[in-house]
């Protein structure tokens, strides 16, 4: 059992990883497949010249930290709207939780593209937002609202809000309530309460929710190159791009570490926070 | 009052859908932009042959990447919550655990990155395609898999195998009259998850394809590139209509499940 275990993480987990790491130091050139691996007949040959252009380029430092930045701001919002929501969901009669939790559920399953080109189909010029404010006669000509920040913000908290608010759920659907009451009986007001007892308590489960949110939409592809236009080069993208354009595999894969390796500090404070 | 924040976070996530759903339905050309009541876009994609032969496409790997993943996760699984304080499992544990954190586009650019290492040293896949892609889903699947395996494996009472095990059962009897069945609804949740995961995954399929296996969700990415179309409207329809109607089913199922696991109260 343990040792199939093992086969299975070691060929399907391991190995992938550890040759995504060794890929950033290997040579890039124009054969197939386009590289020079770092480790050769005679012994190393590797290079440091895809981690160089990673660390010192201005382009990939700025993708890396506006991809950082966009799904810090997406997670807070996700984290703010889903707690909401969760209270809400949890204040229903048991019986009936299921039901408004299934409404937060099935949006999901509509396809996160299908989701995703609704965004494009309603922000756009010529599309039903600015048809609507024009026909109001709220603005003349149609605002940009498509291939912009506020956009890609938009379409990522609309994919990933489930994400926050099933931890949330689970969790405050459990708490205890009288911990509530006795403040409340004690004098303290309701936002009080919320910051002293209810957010404290659910700190763990703040922090999934968060990380939920925000590693998936770190790494996003999909949503920069739908609703971000062409300028969104965010580290999602530009993996992709060096990938799959420029055919420059080492610096791929060495982007795609350094996102990893600044992913695992959050995972890191989580699992701290998760063990006490 | 207290409920404005589930409303507004409903209104937020169903304004859109309601809206590809409505206009699903227009004749006209231009998606969003009503154009009289009509089906068009429904026969469209009815005879959208690339389409549907991408769904179908779609449908086999899904459900091929769910059954492994339920495999290999029940095992990971099992190793977690059975074997103790092994030597080595905080780094079985770390490995089960990290396909669930890892962004989309890193887990594609490895996967495609062992593919390429494994042709080179074997030759074999031969190309990427569908048999890569399933690779790649029921690995990422079976993380899913094994977190829920691990915590309903977790949860039994040990009673009810050491019950079977002092009338005489041998190990595997045990597993197969006992404990199997207690985790049945854990390795069918498992297997939903990896299901939908694999059906609607872009970035995981678009790295480890290959030309002659275009995926749903791949077909649809290349398409929305080019321009919206009034068939995306009618496809999420049909989509969000098929989840609907599980999501029924299933709601039904656990109510009957509900009914055989609590024990009849004595009133």
């Amino acid at each position: 059992m343990r040792a199939a275990g093992w086969l299975a993480l070691g060929v399907l987990v391991a190995a992938p990883l550890l040759i995504v790491l060794a890929m950033g130091f290997s040579t890039a050139t124009s054969g197939v497949p386009p590289v020079i691996p770092p480790w050769g007949a005679s012994g190393w040959q590797g290079s440091l010249e895809a981690w160089g252009l990673v660390l010192s380029d201005p382009f990939y430092r700025d993708a890396l930290w506006q991809s950082l930045r966009l799904a810090f701001l997406t997670a807070t919002l996700c984290l703010v709207l889903g707690f909401g929501m969760a209270m809400g969901i949890a204040a229903v009669p048991p019986a009936r939780q299921f039901t408004w939790l299934a409404l937060v559920l099935l949006p999901f399953w509509t396809g996160f593209l299908l989701r995703v080109s609704a965004w494009v189909g309603l922000l756009r010029d010529s599309g039903w937002v600015n048809g609507m404010l024009m026909k109001l006669g709220l603005i003349e000509a149609p605002l940009r609202m498509l291939h912009t920040e506020g956009a890609m913000i938009l379409g990522m908290v609309h994919a990933y809000l489930p994400f926050a608010v099933l931890p949330l759920y689970a969790s405050l659907a459990r708490r205890d309530l009288t911990l509530e009451e006795a403040a409340a009986d004690l004098g303290a007001g309701r936002w009080r309460v919320l910051f002293t007892i209810t957010l404290p308590l659910a700190a763990p489960a703040l922090a999934a929710a968060f990380l939920l949110v925000f590693i998936p939409a770190a790494g996003e592809v999909v949503i920069p190159e739908l609703l971000g236009g062409p300028e969104a080069l965010l580290v999602g993208r530009a993996i992709w791009q060096e990938f799959f354009q420029t055919l420059d595999w080492p610096v791929a894969a060495a982007l795609a570490t350094a996102l990893l390796a600044l992913l695992l500090l959050p995972l890191a404070a989580f699992q701290r926070l998760a063990a006490r | 009052m207290r409920r404005a924040a589930l409303f507004l976070g409903l209104f937020f996530l169903w304004a859109p859908i309601a809206l590809m759903v409505g206009y699903a339905f227009s004749d006209g050309r231009t998606p969003y932009i009503w154009g009289g009541f009509s089906l068009r876009w429904f026969h469209a994609l009815a005879a959208n042959e690339r389409l549907l032969e991408a769904a179908w496409l779609s449908l086999r790997i899904a459900a091929a990447a769910a059954t492994l993943a339920t495999l290999l996760g029940l095992v990971l699984g099992w190793v977690l919550a059975r074997h103790g304080p092994f030597r080595g499992r905080p780094l079985f544990g770390a490995l089960a655990g990290a396909p669930l954190v890892l962004p989309e586009v890193v887990m594609g650019l490895a996967f495609l990155l062992l593919i390429v290492g494994l042709q080179g040293l074997t030759g074999w896949p031969a190309q990427r395609g569908a048999m890569t892609v399933w690779l790649a889903h029921s690995a990422l699947g079976m993380a899913f898999v094994a977190v829920l395996v691990q915590a309903r494996l977790a949860a039994l009472d040990p009673r009810l195998e050491e019950a079977a095990a002092d009338l005489g059962a041998g190990p595997f009897t045990i597993f197969r009259t006992i404990t199997l069945p207690l985790i049945t609804p854990s390795l069918l949740a498992g297997w939903g998850l990896a299901f939908t995961l694999s059906l609607d995954d872009v970035v995981l399929a678009s790295f480890v394809s290959g030309p002659g296996a275009t995926t749903l969700p791949v077909y649809l990415f290349s398409a929305l590139r080019l321009g919206l179309t009034p068939e995306a409207n009618a496809l999420a329809s049909l989509l969000l209509g098929a989840a609907a109607a599980l999501l029924l089913a299933f709601a039904i199922a656990a109510k009957g499940w509900a009914r055989v696991e609590t024990p009849p109260s004595r009133e």
